[in-house]
């Protein structure tokens, strides 16, 4: 079942009725989420994620905009009748009932044609169970349960009555921090599984990065970027998606652009065809540094950090944005600085430019 | 732990409260129990001389055989039995409806708590017109009669007037006042804990009820009703305790003849008894009959926690 979102709008009204300051949470929405993919919604808090979330799900009304399920217009049908599951981010178990309880509910509701004898729902119910492998916890009750089960039993409830999509609210938010890798995974195992389309909202690029088909980059309501993880991680559309991006997040400097070639502060460290001289912002991902005692970019040395695998250099340069620079160097290079100094060559496919006002994209 | 030498402070602060509980109410209690275990005890009796009380049961064995005591008790329980329940409904389904509605919530919960903060002997008064078939002489010597509104309803949609407190009215029909004026009385406490029971529930198990397909009536018996059930549980307990101290609410209808003319005492209750005992300067009885009430509704405490603690889920 794919989603289409057709100029999607949700604007808050402000809450003292004189004023204006109404709140556009979502920014004429347009995209397709394709049929039985595993998509990511992603964007800092107050972006728009969770609200775009809920209205694919009916619980909250579009200001304006269309959604479809398929070829369904679902815009005007409540949530009871668009066949979604949704995991709420604290997972919302009815504390009063037990597991089993809890993920037959909603086969309980089914009415009509749909409905099902006992025995087919306790039967469901295990399967479900099983696929997320709690068949043994059927009995407790959720305050009986550890966050990460709490966790299944909310995904056995969602996906029991065999929804056409699946929502997740911030789905591994409550859990620490080793259980939030091994449950992603879960959930990339059981969606590949199932095949059903998948929808989650989630503030952790590296989350959302790990396991989505398809992330979706979202700033103040406005769609920043659609792509599979990898292409939007080496082909930010803009400098926002770019900073987004990425641990250890991208080194941002002031340039400019000056017969062909870029220059951060008095260095030119990189030739740039097909660029107008002009002022720029430049990001250089953590991996674009090359430990050059010949390079022509030039950064004080601030300290050196072994982490086996890799070298992390922390530097400063006066065009830097940041504070710190923070290179990434494959540790087979011994990093032996001299007079405090450490220089660079970068290498041209890490290297983004952005216009300084619009903060686009500009490639070379 | 409080540091043992600041200990003497703890109950400097405790003082006031300590010394109003224990003239107020330990030091009755105790009188209490002393009084109905002493024979024929009586106040102005022990005044009047030197009189010595033996100690037994005879008050007890005298409030047990009295005439009045089963009819007391039969009205008792009657009225805990009907109004707790009644009341309980139908406060959690107009707190449901309060809860759901946006408009006019706040002027429809002061409508509905009104009788909370209304003396009830007013109230019965209300009611005791409303329910009353009088004739009574107007100014110009006229007789003006009245079936009282409630009459007139049930004559306006085609039925015939019941007589329903006056002398030679019929003791379901007292009953039926009792119970609709003690269920509107008990209401508004009921609605107040509920309501607030009812904002305080996440309201994401409704939407998740709503993702989930539930229809309305299932959201309310498997999910409203025990995510509520600590307070049902309180309001039905505090329903009885309230019940087997029903009094003032007959005096509002009834007067202290407590009972339509005809038959005075029809429908006394325990604490009436209590309160008669005490005016025939019979502290031993009224003691002994205060302690039997205390008995009863400690054991019907009792099977009410039993059960909620089965039920209340929480």
């Amino acid at each position: 079942m794919k989603i289409v979102l057709e100029n999607l709008t949700k604007i808050f009204p402000s809450r003292n009725k004189k004023s204006s300051d109404e709140v556009v949470a979502v920014n004429n929405f347009n995209f397709e989420i394709p049929d039985g993919k595993l998509i990511g919604l992603l964007g800092p808090s107050g972006c728009g994620k969770s609200t775009t979330l809920y209205m694919i799900s009916g619980l909250q009304k579009p200001t304006g905009g269309k959604i479809y399920f398929g070829d369904d217009d679902v815009t005007e049908v409540s949530t009871e009748k668009r066949g979604i599951g949704l995991v709420f981010q604290n997972y919302a178990l009815y504390p009063h009932l037990t597991v089993r309880q809890n993920i037959l509910f909603p086969l309980q509701n089914l009415r009509g044609a749909d409905k099902m004898s006992k025995d087919d729902m306790l039967k469901r119910a295990y399967e479900v169970a099983k696929l997320v492998q709690i068949e043994e916890l059927m009995d407790r009750k959720p305050s009986e349960l550890s966050g990460g089960q709490q966790q299944r039993v909310a995904i056995a409830r969602a996906l029991v009555k065999m929804p056409r999509v699946l929502l997740l609210d911030e789905p591994l938010s409550n859990l620490d921090a080793r259980l939030r890798l091994q449950t992603r995974e879960e959930i990339r195992r059981i969606q590949k599984e199932t095949k059903i389309t998948t929808v989650f909202v989630t503030h952790d690029q590296e989350e959302a990065m790990s396991i989505s088909d398809l992330i979706v980059v979202m700033k103040l309501g406005v769609l920043q970027q659609i792509g599979a993880p990898q292409d939007v991680y080496d082909e930010p559309a803009n400098l926002f998606v770019a900073k987004f991006l990425g641990t250890p997040p991208i080194n941002v400097f002031d340039g400019e652009v000056k017969g062909g070639k870029l220059y951060i502060g008095d260095d030119a460290v990189l030739d740039v065809k097909n660029v107008p001289d002009m002022p720029v912002t430049v990001g250089i991902r953590p991996e674009g540094f090359v430990l050059d005692e010949n390079g022509p970019f030039k950064c004080r040395l601030s300290n050196v950090e072994v982490m086996g695998r890799d070298v992390s250099i922390v530097s400063t340069h006066p065009a830097s944005l940041n504070p710190i620079i923070r290179s990434i160097i494959n540790a087979d290079h011994k990093v032996e600085p001299k007079n405090d100094e450490v220089a660079y060559t970068l290498k041209p496919h890490k290297v983004f430019l952005f216009d300084k006002e619009t903060e686009n994209r500009i490639r070379f | 732990m409080v540091d043992s030498k600041q200990q003497w402070k703890a109950w400097l602060y405790l003082a006031p409260a300590i010394i109003l509980l224990l003239v107020f109410t330990v030091w009755p209690i105790i009188n209490t129990v002393s009084m109905a275990f002493l024979e024929g005890y009586s106040g102005l009796t022990k005044t009047g001389g030197d009189v010595s009380f033996k100690l037994g049961v005879g008050n007890f064995t005298h409030v047990v055989a009295h005439p009045d005591f089963q009819q007391a008790l039969l009205n008792t329980c009657l009225l805990c039995v009907i109004t707790v329940p009644v009341s309980t409904i139908l406060a959690l389904l107009i707190a449901v409806a309060l809860n759901a509605i946006k408009p006019l919530r706040k002027a429809l919960q002061t409508v509905f708590f009104l009788p909370y903060v209304t003396n009830s002997i007013a109230i019965g008064m209300v009611f005791a017109a409303m329910f009353n078939v009088i004739g009574s002489v107007g100014t110009r010597r006229q007789i003006i009669s009245s079936y009282g509104i409630v009459n007139d309803v049930i004559m306006a949609l085609g039925g015939d007037w019941v007589n329903w407190i006056n002398s030679g009215s019929a003791y379901w029909a007292n009953m039926l006042v009792m119970v609709v004026y003690i269920v509107w009385n008990a209401l508004p406490f009921k609605i107040l804990v509920l309501l607030g029971g009812l904002q305080s529930v996440n309201k994401q198990y409704y939407d998740a009820a709503k993702v989930d397909s539930t229809p309305r009536w299932r959201v309310l018996t498997r999910i409203t009703v025990p995510l509520l059930s600590p307070m049902i549980a309180y309001v039905v307990i505090t329903g009885f305790i309230g019940g087997f101290k029903e009094y003032t609410s007959i005096v509002g209808i009834f007067g202290e003849k407590m009972g339509p003319v005809h038959d005075p005492g029809r429908l006394n209750t325990m604490v009436g008894m209590i309160y008669d005992s005490l005016e025939r300067d019979n502290q031993g009885g009224a003691s002994a009959a205060a302690l039997i009430l205390f008995g009863i509704i400690l054991i019907v405490t009792m099977i009410n926690l039993y059960v909620s603690k089965k039920r209340v889920h929480y």
